[in-house]
């Protein structure tokens, strides 16, 4: 009996989720990541409670974005490596729908994983608790944005052996306007404004991403392949 | 047992790499139950022919057909259909045997737990089967692939140096698997450096460099 796209998709997202748990080192690293860089800001700049409070949406968002680059370079190198990506090609299944679960896995390990533990960061910069939600919202639009972003940067580099500095080249001018847009987000909602603005933005950045990476990923995978 | 439905077929293969060309002009039929062996001195394109007729390399010339048709535009029927092992066993280190094959054999076919140890069995590496593909050695990871290719059961075997890591009984066995599955109307394209000695009738592609 054929296997349903769908059906191949769970399959992946449960096989990434499990190596990534056999990997509890790799798994914790962009989170441990995360945590250091937000703390040593108060530490290195000044713990006076009315300039963490300004700084907050930047040092937060430039955090997020810095630990999702740091995790996505591995999203197909493993695989290409081990020989699994020929395998997965060659599997009957369009490469879309593998690029699109692996994307997944990656941003439910890492994006998701970092908005859970964002409140806790958030707090200790000073963020009032009531621009939590919309801190939580734009988060996780931006985390995901940023594993599509990065799977067309991993997909692109996944054949060359140092290939982490021309990642960070081609993904960060990408995530300009997710950086701005997000850090405003939150920023308008610590200073009791309206977000939606930046929120919107976000949210069609996510949408825009989410619906050509899985193409443009795809195709630099073919390429890889040859 | 001659179904043209399953019939493999090149036609003036070209292939340069960079500047070098590498395939000049390979064609060749394999129809259902035949064995054709892909032989030739190191670096005379073996490998880069297996990967063209996969799918995975295009020929700057020719093509490959499936049933007839070129193999890009049937591509899931004819991915459905085969089943391809590279040099490299494919394996995820940190998943045990029985996990690899499940999540590699899953996307080809529903597939039960049940079926995937008996392949390992079939291979011999049965006992392997819970441990971590990370402890096992080149021979049993080659058989661990091997039992991919049987789970899968597809109708076309494209196998790379598949007796390259086995022991005496290794050899023996995937020999005996190739003509069980040649007897059941399957085909099979294998690269080999060596001369196969195999109870079926086997063709024969030279490739020099």
């Amino acid at each position: 009996m054929s296997v349903g796209v769908f059906r191949a998709m769970a399959l992946i997202l449960r096989r990434e989720l499990r190596l990534s748990f056999r990997r509890p080192d790799q798994l914790l690293q962009p989170l441990v990541f995360f945590l250091i860089v937000t703390t040593l800001f108060p530490l290195a700049l000044s713990p006076l409670l009315s300039l963490l409070r300004d700084m907050a949406p930047g040092v937060l968002w430039v955090a997020a974005l810095l630990s999702s680059l740091l995790s996505i370079e591995s999203l197909f190198k493993a695989d290409a490596d081990d020989g699994t990506l020929e395998q997965l090609a060659l599997s009957g299944q369009p490469l879309e729908a593998i690029v699109i679960a692996k994307t997944l896995a990656h941003w439910l390990l890492s994006g998701a994983a970092l908005v859970a533990i964002s409140p806790l960061v958030a707090t200790a910069l000073a963020i009032p608790a009531a621009a939590f939600g919309t801190m939580l919202a734009s988060l996780a639009l931006g985390t995901l944005t940023l594993s599509w972003l990065g799977a067309i940067g991993a997909g692109l580099t996944v054949g060359l052996r140092r290939g982490s500095v021309l990642l960070s080249l081609i993904v960060l001018p990408l995530a300009m306007p997710l950086l701005i847009f997000g850090a405003s987000a939150t920023d308008r909602a610590i200073g009791g404004e309206n977000p939606a603005g930046a929120m919107l933005f976000l949210a069609a950045l996510c949408l825009f991403t989410c619906s050509l990476a899985p193409l443009a990923a795809s195709a630099a995978l073919r390429i890889t392949l040859e | 047992m001659h179904d043209p439905r399953c019939a493999l077929a090149a036609e003036t293969i070209h292939v340069w790499r960079g500047e070098r060309h590498v395939l000049r002009g390979v064609s060749f039929a394999v129809e259902p139950g035949q064995l054709l062996h892909v032989f030739g001195p190191n670096g005379a394109g073996k490998t880069t022919l297996l990967r063209v007729v996969c799918g995975l390399l295009r020929p700057e010339q020719g093509r490959i057909l499936w049933a007839a048709r070129p193999i890009q535009t049937v591509q899931a029927e004819y991915q459905a259909a085969m089943a391809y092992a590279s040099h490299e066993a494919a394996l995820k280190a940190d998943l045990t045997a029985l996990e690899n094959l499940r999540y590699a054999v899953g996307l080809k076919r529903r597939v039960q737990d049940g079926e995937l140890r008996t392949a390992l069995e079939r291979t011999g590496v049965g006992a392997c089967a819970d441990l971590p593909a990370r402890v096992l050695s080149a021979g049993q990871r080659r058989r661990v692939a091997l039992a991919r290719v049987l789970a899968v059961r597809a109708r076309l075997w494209l196998l790379d140096e598949p007796f390259a890591n086995l022991d005496t009984k290794g050899t023996e066995l995937m020999g005996g698997l190739l003509e069980q599955h040649i007897a059941a109307g399957g085909s099979a394209l294998v690269v080999a450096h060596h001369a196969l000695q195999l109870g079926c009738a086997i063709g024969r592609l030279g490739l020099s460099s």
